[in-house]
């Protein structure tokens, strides 16, 4: 079992004529026809105004609407540049689409709020943006992740960073332990989908054992998260989060990490997180350790 | 992207919110000029530098000197200038380094009757722009928050609809205003709002936001940043941008696709993706280094990128020791391991350097490094990479 992505994802990338959206939609292909040979997970693309052609074997339409009737697809990946990714995601969510992943880094905060409030009347689930997006080893991934490095297994992972999350994936390995889904959160200010919802879906996945939790400095999107697995999660965590170092008032990358007024620090995350019973691991080179200890209950 | 506090006035004044009668003034002449034609009897001359903390911040070849001061004429006016302009002013915020000035914002005086203060930012967690008010003007809003939290009104508005008449008459009587002052904010108080949302900014801070006796709502000070995401569509913002307030390493690793922070420690990192780059910091901290700096070199950062990404290193003085770290997801590890070889020939390192592979095509990679016969430690692990490094500095 998983969360996100199963058996049944069917996915059109939105932006498949640009040069990172068709790298990525021909990887992910790749990825998915060795999990499942045979079956057609990756059904075609959207560029407006390129409908009707086709690009390496994907068909492109001008519309999600017209891509999802004639595709089946319930899934978009999204890569439509910054300027015009807040469109396309609700475009996206307008077609009906279930799940939204948004690869796409440098959306403006105030084109997300506005993606929010349209959200909020739909179904759709929003992934990101500015993340790695989503892979259950085994079945399907859609995003930039590299798929070789995460392995079937148990254990949930929820990040708002991408290659952190190959290092998370890849210490996991060496203790042993796979990954039923990992889902890169974004590391935006304002994202589609928080911790806590996803914590909610691996707390319900009977496929996940275990989660693994990274966050980083700003906002208290974590600090929620731990109110949250007090009461709530029951499964054995460990978690990480960077930025110990930062100082403040400084954009260290992503544009949601930073030290304002005071709030958001490294410190304030790992405490809240150690005192929800997550077993925390000061360094990056601890996360997998954290987690075997988490799974064997040494905490 | 910051502003300079006359700037954002600029901005304001055209979106329709209540600022002072102001002039800039570039020499001593010019202030003496600024004084004579606001023609009042006291004006304000403020240091234009995007450190806050200028009232209380003095200059460093003129000890005695406060970066804003009170002027009662022409004379007092370009005699302060005098000492100010092309002097360096430390403030709280500025490093003891401080900024040199080179422009001033002379103001005229107000009568004022109330000092507030007014910030707006994007809450993360309701997802929305909020305004936030204080009793407490001219106080660091932290600094409120953490004695008197009750003096903080904070008021939720929709990024498209605007804050309300009706919100803003809430905030107005909840400040204890009185009717005048009560009008002048329901009009000032959603326009400040409006300005927020369409200049794309991530924050907007009035401190103090004055009441004067007349009942009128002004800015007296302004601190705008703007969302970097957004530029693209402000490019009236752009052009007010000013290099020189900007640590030249950083611009010039912007200008290059980089993003690089610099810190005072003496270990250089490069590395990809931001989470891991934070990360690889926290992990020479934990080994008892110190960071020289923050670098993500992207996820498909080439050959000259990485060049210039080690010749920025390099240039920091500081630097005895670089620790490179590279987790290839889509950037292969044997691409990267080229450029590093490259710019090892073209940079020219004095420096012990720490590599740290993992990923797609390590093992060539490995073996590229292993056959360069450069004197370049390679590290297993994370932990292994950070006592490694941390060893070589000591050395």
């Amino acid at each position: 079992m998983s969360i996100l992505v199963s058996k049944s994802t069917r996915v059109i990338t939105q932006g498949i004529t640009g040069n990172s959206g068709l790298f990525h939609s021909q990887k992910c292909r790749e990825y998915a026809a060795e999990c499942q040979p045979g079956v057609d997970v990756f059904v075609g693309g959207v560029t407006p105004g390129k409908g009707g052609t086709t690009v390496d074997g994907f068909p492109v339409f001008n519309s999600v609407r017209e891509a999802r009737e004639k595709t089946g697809a319930n899934t978009s990946m999204v890569f439509v540049p910054p300027p015009f990714c807040a469109d396309a995601i609700l475009e996206a969510a307008d077609a009906g689409m279930e799940l939204i992943v948004a690869i796409t880094e440098g959306i403006p905060v105030m084109d997300m709020l506005r993606v929010r409030r349209g959200l909020e009347k739909s179904t759709s689930r929003l992934i990101g943006p500015n993340c790695p997006g989503v892979i259950t080893p085994g079945i399907a991934k859609i995003g930039i992740m590299p798929g070789y490095i995460h392995k079937p297994g148990t254990i949930g992972i929820i990040s708002k960073s991408g290659t952190l999350t190959y290092e998370a994936a890849w210490q996991l390995g060496r203790v042993g332990l796979g990954q039923s889904t990992a889902v890169g959160i974004g590391g935006d200010p304002i994202n589609g989908t928080s911790y806590i919802e996803l914590l909610k879906m691996f707390q319900d996945d009977p496929g996940t054992e275990g989660i693994l939790l990274i966050g980083e400095i700003g906002g208290s999107a974590e600090q929620a998260a731990a109110e949250y697995i007090k009461s709530h999660v029951t499964k054995p965590m460990a978690g990480f989060i960077a930025g110990q170092t930062a100082p403040p008032g400084k954009r260290m990358g992503h544009a949601g990490a930073i030290i304002s007024g005071g709030g958001g620090t490294a410190a304030e995350k790992m405490a809240a997180l150690t005192a929800a019973g997550v077993v925390v691991s000061p360094s990056p080179g601890g996360m997998g350790e954290a987690m075997l200890r988490a799974m064997q209950g040494r905490g | 992207m910051k502003i300079h506090e006359y700037q954002a006035k600029q901005l304001l004044r055209a979106a329709g919110v209540a600022v002072p009668q102001g002039v800039v003034a570039r020499t001593a002449d010019e202030a003496a000029q600024a004084f004579t034609s606001l023609g009042g009897s006291l004006a304000v001359v403020k240091s234009q530098i995007h450190a806050g903390g200028r009232g209380k911040g003095r200059f460093v070849e003129q000890p005695e000197q406060r970066g804003v001061v009170l002027v009662r004429s022409a004379e007092e006016a370009q005699q302060n200038a005098a000492r100010m302009l092309g002097n360096t002013l430390v403030t709280i915020q500025t490093g003891a380094a401080g900024k040199q000035v080179s422009t001033l914002f002379v103001e005229q005086g107000l009568k004022i009757a109330r000092e507030l203060y007014l910030g707006i930012v994007v809450d993360r967690e309701a997802g929305g722009p909020v305004l936030i008010m204080s009793f407490e003007g001219g106080m660091e809003i932290e600094e409120v928050a953490a004695h008197s939290p009750e003096k903080i009104l904070k008021e939720p508005f929709d990024a498209v609809a605007g804050l309300y008449p009706y919100q803003a008459r809430k905030l107005a009587y909840a400040l204890g205003l009185d009717a005048a002052a009560v009008r002048s904010a329901e009009k000032f108080l959603p326009k400040i709002c409006r300005f927020f949302v369409d200049y794309d900014c991530s924050m907007t801070e009035i401190n103090p936001l004055v009441v004067t006796e007349d009942g009128q709502m002004l800015a007296l000070d302004a601190k705008v940043t703007f969302d970097d995401n957004a530029l693209f569509r402000h490019k009236d913002v752009v052009a007010l941008r000013d290099l020189s307030e900007e640590e030249p390493a950083e611009v010039r690793a912007a200008d290059t696709g980089l993003s690089y922070v610099k810190l005072n420690g003496n270990i250089g990192c490069l590395v990809n993706g931001a989470g891991l780059a934070m990360s690889t910091m926290d992990l020479i901290k934990l080994h008892g280094g110190e960071p020289a700096n923050f670098l993500d070199v992207g996820g498909g950062a080439d050959e000259d990128q990485v060049t210039e990404a080690f010749r920025i290193i390099l240039a920091d003085s500081n630097v005895k020791a670089v620790l490179v770290n590279i987790f290839g997801g889509i950037m292969r590890c044997d691409i990267i391991v080229s450029a590093l070889l490259n710019a090892y020939e073209k940079v020219g390192f004095n420096v012990p350097l720490v590599v740290r592979l993992e990923g797609t095509n390590v093992e060539k990679a490995r073996e590229m490094l292993q056959a360069s016969g450069r004197p370049i430690i390679a590290a297993t692990d994370l932990t292994d990479a950070a006592q490694k490094v941390v060893r070589a500095l000591n050395a």
